[in-house]
């Protein structure tokens, strides 16, 4: 997908908010705007350092090639090995689903899913991913129609800030293929990776048990070979 | 972080290669939960990461003539701890695994990088305090007279009161499992006890591995015994944190009398500490709490606590007595 791609699309939340970071606007009408989503603000607030400082990311002297899927499409990428999967995706792929949190392996806000089995994007560098099927709460809805895991999140107000979510959906995904959703209890351990500040845990468990009882959809693996 | 170059082995033996040409100066990736997350912190500045995940030989669990299993170093801690041998023969290391870090975690880390990773000594994984004589040799302790709740209550020096975190260690040292090493002068088998070191005076190796050297496997022993194992966890929240104190406890039990007995300690000790003179006290002794509890005192004998930790060697006797009366299946006291 080319940056082209990218501005044809409606603007979004995030399109809006950059605009407002640009007018200068954003650091007093942030915490107005966005009170029910500080998280998402947060983010907003370093975009525009954040753009400057690492958009276009310069490829250093010790970049690497690397190949991998992503939602079903190819995606060859020239990295600096220190650019973990995350920052791949977020920073040079524009899939900001998926979020950094600790940065640490301790949250799960960045759960994604390679090969079929959930990891913690933060810790693993992308050129390690060589040949790899990732999914990220971008790929999991068929077009309009949402993954049921995501269905059920939004019928059992899975979340408050949203933050924690797609790591959550993600995570979710996986222990329900996993088959760990036996009973609440188990439900629990198995999604202990995934940390919530804002305390939705009741109703996570709940959406859980609701989405395990419904078909899941084949993920998208290597469908089209889009570059 | 720093930068560093990067390669994809795709044979063992240019790994190997590549390994010794950078004379100490690289590290082998599995997993990457510690190094990566380490090298974020500046705690490990490698020049060369040689990525060894491609290394598919590596990866196998395979039955072993005789009974036992040999787990390759790059099978996933989840892999293992699903696997129908290890949950029917070795149910401790099942047990332990699944009572480590987290599902994410555990697909990606590896059971040789499990064998290697750093302790989670708040005073080695944050270069922002000066003293650590692990990360800076000569730098002193600062956990000594600092927040030493996690440290260790065994075997520790006035240089060094880090514990080792992980789990699965704690399981192999009670399996009396076999580390496999390969390095420029061919293989060789390190037994799990004498893996890990205690602080000594190389404070920043965790371990004999030489810095030529890959695992390639961790192989358990045929025992049908150690089949009525348990591991007991004890921690401050249910899940996803690391041991305050944890037992690997396996028991033979024939008539009401234990023939044999493995018992090993997490969170109390640089290394995963085998409790040597508590088995002996178990051998030949009733199956009861008074001999549970003698084990338990035998184990912490020459236990020493610091200003934050004194508490875990009351845990720790409480947890031995637990963990051996779960697996004896007798009654417990209040």
């Amino acid at each position: 997908m080319t940056d082209s791609d990218f501005q044809s699309l409606p603007p979004t939340r995030r399109d809006f908010l950059r605009q407002l970071a640009a007018a200068g606007a954003a650091v007093t009408l942030a915490p107005y705007f966005l009170a029910p989503s500080f998280a998402e603000a947060r983010e907003t607030a370093a975009a525009g350092a954040m753009e400057t400082a690492l958009s276009p990311v310069p490829a250093g002297p010790e970049a690497v090639d690397v190949t991998l899927t992503i939602n079903g499409a190819k995606q060859t990428l020239k990295l600096d090995p220190r650019v973990s999967l995350l920052d791949a995706l977020r920073e040079r792929l524009n899939l900001t689903g998926s979020k950094k949190g600790c940065d640490h392996g301790q949250c799960g806000a960045c759960t994604v899913l390679v090969n079929g089995r959930r990891i913690n994007s933060c810790l693993s560098l992308a050129v390690t991913h060589e040949g790899d099927e990732v999914i990220t709460i971008e790929g999991l809805a068929q077009g309009n129609e949402l993954h049921p895991v995501q269905s059920a999140f939004i019928k059992h107000d899975g979340f408050q800030c949203g933050y924690c979510t797609p790591g959550q959906i993600c995570s979710a995904v996986a222990c329900i293929a996993e088959g760990h959703t036996k009973h609440d209890d188990e439900i629990r351990e198995w999604m202990s990776g995934n940390l919530c500040r804002c305390g939705a845990y009741p109703n996570i468990v709940a959406a859980i048990n609701e989405a395990k009882g419904q078909p899941q959809p084949a993920l998208k693996r290597q469908l089209s070979s889009v570059s | 972080m720093n930068p560093f170059t990067y390669s994809r082995a795709t044979d063992g033996n240019a790994a190997l290669s590549e390994l010794a040409a950078a004379n100490g100066q690289a590290k082998l990736l599995g997993g990457g939960t510690n190094l990566i997350d380490l090298m974020k912190m500046g705690v490990e500045q490698p020049k060369k990461l040689i990525d060894i995940n491609r290394l598919a030989p590596l990866a196998k669990i395979e039955e072993l003539p005789g009974g036992g299993l040999r787990l390759g170093a790059l099978s996933r801690n989840s892999d293992v701890a699903e696997h129908p041998l290890v949950r029917e023969r070795y149910p401790v290391l099942s047990q332990a695994l699944l009572a480590g870090a987290s599902p994410q975690l555990r697909n990606m880390a590896t059971t040789g990088g499990n064998l290697l990773q750093r302790t989670r000594c708040y005073y080695f994984y944050d270069p922002a305090f000066p003293a650590c004589n692990k990360r800076q040799p000569g730098s002193g302790c600062g956990a000594l007279e600092g927040f030493n709740r996690i440290h260790a209550i065994l075997g520790q020096s006035d240089q060094c009161i880090a514990t080792h975190p992980s789990d699965m260690c704690v399981a192999l040292a009670a399996l009396e499992a076999v580390v496999r090493v390969q390095g420029p002068k061919g293989e060789r088998e390190i037994p799990f006890g004498e893996f890990h070191t205690l602080p000594g005076e190389h404070l920043e190796n965790d371990t004999v591995l030489g810095k030529d050297e890959l695992i390639t496997a961790v192989d358990l022993p045929a025992a049908p015994w150690v089949k009525h194992s348990h591991y007991l966890k004890v921690r401050d929240r249910a899940s996803y944190t690391f041991a305050l104190v944890s037992v690997a406890a396996v028991l033979e039990i024939d008539g009401g009398t234990i023939k044999q007995a493995r018992i090993a300690l997490g969170g109390v000790a640089h290394k995963p500490w085998r409790a040597k003179e508590a088995e002996q006290k178990l051998a030949g002794s009733r199956a009861d709490e008074a001999a549970f509890r003698a084990a338990a005192d035998a184990a912490l004998a020459g236990a020493k606590g610091y200003k934050y930790n004194s508490f875990k060697i009351e845990l720790a006797r409480r947890a031995i007595v637990r963990a051996l009366g779960t697996l004896a299946g007798t009654p417990r006291s209040a």
